[in-house]
């Protein structure tokens, strides 16, 4: 990589490749898709929480005009598939274990007809009880969801108990028990956090055609085109190379569209009727089929020193999975890896369950288990500084991780900005001043500012990238990287423009497909930037070594003696005259010697493990996460005296981003992250009744407008570069959301003195527990 | 039913059933996907267009009864291949995230800015409060309708 990129490339908010399409309405999203002979899909989901299916009887739906196939789950094959847990099937078989669990699929020549026949299928359940609470459910007697679940595939070493609990995880660390003899103040609570749901803008949905030759093309709106290539395979037994998975563009995913949505059901129905057939789930269907965020409920406990610095911490998290495992196994693990925190305690014992209920499942969602592990830490630290009579910030500072730190387990962390993301947060709020004599309030009002750090990853998992010289000196770029809305594609191209010294038009960006795209594990996890950003580097490199090889047999010099020159050129070292640009070199290479110019890098993080002679990590999936990512988060807010009602007035993000490639996307991903953390902290919560979700729309599930959140949510962006990540950078996806809930919660404690444990910070909680205070 | 429908200055002869509403006429008809469904209840503001130069819920107007009204959809915004100054500013300020809101983000700026040449900051917040992004927090949002009114000749 060269050190001067293009002016409009590394580090410029330039707009996204996609822009003028999506602002002309010109995107295409699975929805806006027609095929010819199209038909429409529509899912029916069990009505009770928890059953066996008896029989069925779809004579009637089958003799509606216009339905062509209707499929009903005990006529599948028993094929597994899952994330982690190979615990689901296609459609519900044997049994059905929540309200919206899927059961049976129709297709029909329109939406209409489809919906209409699916009240048409007549299904027998002997109902069997429910269990909706994880409490209840771990008690001998409670109903069990997964009689098998010990002979169900496992993907990593899983620790479980019978009842119900699908996985446990373990970090520890030190000698926690014997530390607390150490420590001078020592505050426990407990801290539960709400089911959010992603409410992402587009709905679920997907188009499945098969061709001739038996080979099904599959559209759809997801965060990994390879991910629903091998699900699609599992879950109906077709051979991935029988299986091309296309992106479309993606009207949001925050996590929610990792896993399958209606991928596998459209090719069901593609198969058995013989004709293209798409399925779009409407926003209520969403809501109780697909997945949320689990709720928690976490005990910490933290020991300090007199003077502040911490010395244990103890995390004891219970999660509700739902009725399928998803991705439980690696929430859990990762909620459990997060429990220290960005900070220096050498004594740490966390420990996490995931438990099945009769409820929707729970999955990934923009921060994998970590907003609730920063929810009930930060919460609790907050604590400890009250008690320690410090101010919260200070308490932080003294205690936050530095560069050569290591993380729980003893991998070394060798850039972190954490102390940086805090001084900044501290001058640009005025955290002095806000904290200690803040500006009055409105009448009626009390006003109170907050913090919260916050760390994460930004890795994971194989990735890939394919850069191609074309014959006038362009580039093509293939990783097979989903850009969710977030910004990635041209994220990736600026860093494949810069590395090459070509202006950001001369790269193509390959939209990705299974048929054409390298290996891609998934947009999640923070890791685009970083993870496909090192191998869209690194192939861009080897595509300028190619590039100079060619050229020196040229110029007859050494490759050595050449260098790449802005624009798009490749010139003798010292000697301006001497220059070609890519293009001749690229005809050189198609016509006369060498071939084709083409990079190509395929890795898998390799960042250091975990180091078992250190630490003790049992039953979690993964040792090895990426790069560790560090901010801090600051909130002011007021709350209305009569009503109880938050309202955030400001608030300021500080992230070590390690270099920001596009720095307008950088904010649009703080900003964004922060509103949906207002959003997880003060509104949003998925009820249920019954094991019915009672607030399945837009109308009663409150996502922030514009008017509940301020205007004034500053980012500010650190740059410790990370030596590993392209250009130094990392990401930046997940963590604006993560440290808003405790930053909000402390910010309530500041200004009226309550120290809440539960979230959402609703009117009516807040109220109630004023008045308990007072 | 046989309806005319006058969208983006073109008029268009429909037959309609009569529960359809404009959206799915405006999606599945007339072929003009740039105007979404988000949720089918008049909530997010995705399916945002303008009838009469005002903007409505496409989702919750029936399109039979939209015979003699003049209807403007994100595909009617631009002149050609030049983006009006809305869209301009959509763009330069990074207020494109996943692009579902977008359309009807567009259209309800549009309307505002068609009666208000120079909203505050606190107007163009209280214009957009019924549309819904998931993305982007808003703020660059409330920039690009901040920025196309500086540009709209006073």
């Amino acid at each position: 990589m060269s050190a001067q990129s293009p002016a409009n490339a590394v580090g410029q908010g330039v707009p996204r490749l996609e822009v003028r399409e999506k602002v002309f309405g010109q995107a295409q999203y699975v929805d806006d898709m027609v095929r010819p002979r199209m038909l429409h899909g529509a899912v029916l989901g069990s009505p009770i929480p928890h059953g066996r299916i008896k029989s069925f009887d779809k004579s009637r739906a089958l003799a509606l005009p216009g339905v062509k196939a209707v499929i009903v789950g005990p006529e599948l094959p028993a094929h597994h598939l899952g994330a982690f847990i190979k615990d689901e099937t296609a459609l519900a078989r044997e049994k059905v274990r929540y309200i919206g669990d899927p059961v049976a699929a129709v297709a029909a020549v329109d939406l209409a007809t489809a919906r209409k026949a699916l009240g048409l299928i007549d299904i027998e359940y002997e109902e069997l009880p429910a269990v909706f609470d994880v409490d209840e459910a771990q008690k001998p007697g409670a109903p069990l969801l997964h009689e098998n679940y010990e002979k169900y595939v496992k993907v990593y070493p899983a620790e479980f108990s019978g009842r119900n609990v699908l996985t446990i995880s373990t970090v520890s660390e030190g000698n926690v028990d014997q530390a607390w003899a150490q420590c001078d103040v020592i505050v426990e609570g407990v801290y539960e956090s709400p089911a959010q749901a992603h409410a992402y803008l587009e709905t679920n949905g997907a188009l499945a055609e098969f061709d001739a030759a038996g080979k099904v093309t599959v559209w759809s709106c997801t965060q990994s085109i390879f991910k629903m290539q091998a699900a699609i395979s599992e879950a109906l037994g077709l051979p991935m190379a029988k299986i091309r998975a296309i992106a479309t563009r993606v009207g949001g995913g925050f996590g929610g569209k990792s896993e399958p949505g209606t991928q596998i059901i459209a090719v069901m129905l593609a198969q058995a009727t013989g004709r293209p057939v798409k399925v779009i789930l409407s926003r209520d269907e969403d809501f109780t089929m697909m997945r949320v965020r689990h709720p928690a409920k976490v005990r910490v406990k933290t020991g300090a020193k007199k003077d502040g610095t911490l010395v244990a911490r103890e995390f004891d998290a219970v999660y509700d999975a739902g009725a399928y495992a998803d991705e439980s196994p690696g929430v859990v693990g990762f909620g459990v890896l997060m429990a220290r925190g960005p900070y220096r305690v050498p004594h740490v014992k966390s420990v996490g369950r995931g438990v099945y209920t009769n409820k929707l499942r729970t999955g990934a969602f923009r921060g994998f288990g970590n907003p609730q592990t920063a929810f009930a830490s930060e919460a609790n630290l907050d604590d400890l500084a009250a008690k320690l009579g410090m101010d919260p910030l200070d308490l932080r500072l003294k205690n936050a991780m530095r560069p050569g730190d290591t993380w729980v387990g003893g991998q070394k962390v060798e850039a972190c900005g954490l102390v940086e993301c805090l001084e900044k947060l501290r001058k640009q709020s005025d955290w002095d001043k806000r904290r200690n004599s803040p500006a009055p309030a409105k009448p009626g009002k009390k006003r109170g500012i907050g913090v919260a750090c916050l760390s994460h990853i930004s890795g994971v998992l194989a990735t890939s990238a394919i850069v191609r010289l074309l014959e006038d000196g362009s580039f093509s770029l293939n990783t097979g990287a989903v850009d969710i809305g977030q910004g990635s594609d041209t994220t990736l191209a600026q860093i494949c423009a810069g590395s090459l010294r070509v202006p950001l038009e001369r790269v193509n960006l390959v939209n990705p497909d299974t048929d054409a795209s390298p290996y891609n594990w998934g947009t999640g996890a923070s890791r685009v930037t970083y993870t496909v950003g090192r191998a869209v580097a690194s192939a861009s490199d080897s595509v300028a070594e190619q590039i100079k090889q060619r050229a020196s047999i040229i110029f007859e010099c050494a490759p050595a003696d050449l260098e790449l020159r802005e624009g798009g050129m490749v010139g003798v070292k010292g000697v301006p005259g001497k220059v070609l640009p890519y293009g001749a070199v690229a005809g050189f290479s198609h016509f006369v010697v060498g071939g084709p110019i083409i990079g190509t890098t395929a890795l898998m993080f390799d960042g250091p493990g975990f180091d078992p002679k250190r630490a003790l990590l049992r039953g979690v999936p993964f040792s090895n996460l990426g790069a560790y990512v560090f901010g801090a988060q600051a909130v002011e807010i007021e709350i209305d005296e009569v009503t109880g009602k938050v309202e955030v007035i400001e608030a300021w993000s500080a992230h070590d981003v390690g270099k920001a490639i596009n720095p307008q996307s950088v904010e649009g991903q703080i900003q964004g992250g922060v509103v949906q953390g207002i959003g997880y902290a003060l509104t949003e919560s998925v009820e249920w009744d019954g094991g019915r979700v009672v607030n399945p729309t837009f109308m009663d599930y409150k996502i922030p407008g514009a008017l509940d959140v301020p205007y004034a949510i500053h980012p500010i962006i650190v740059e410790h570069p990370e030596a590993s990540g392209p250009f130094g950078a990392k990401g930046v996806g997940e963590p604006g959301l993560i440290g808003v809930g405790p930053a909000i919660r402390n910010a309530i404690a500041h200004a009226v003195g309550v120290r809440l444990s539960v979230m959402p910070f609703s009117a009516e909680r807040v109220w109630t527990a004023m008045r308990g205070a007072a | 039913m046989q309806v005319e429908l006058n969208v983006n200055g073109e008029q268009a002869s429909l037959m309609l059933d009569a529960r359809q509403t404009l959206l799915d006429a405006l999606r599945v008809q007339l072929g003009l996907t740039g105007t979404k469904l988000g949720c089918n209840q008049g909530v997010c503001g995705a399916c945002t267009v303008l009838i009469d130069g005002k903007p409505a819920r496409s989702c919750l107007v029936l399109a039979a009864g939209c015979g003699g009204r003049k209807i403007v959809t994100i595909e009617g915004i631009a002149d050609g291949a030049k983006s009006s100054a809305v869209q301009q500013a959509f763009i330069e300020t990074g207020a494109v995230q996943c692009g579902y809101c977008t359309p009807g983000m567009i259209l309800t700026a549009e309307a505002l800015l068609r009666k208000r040449k120079r909203p505050g900051l606190d107007e163009i917040r209280e214009a957009m409060s019924g549309n819904l992004c998931r993305c982007s927090g808003y703020a660059k949002i409330i920039d690009a309708v901040k920025l196309a009114s500086e540009r709209v000749p006073a």
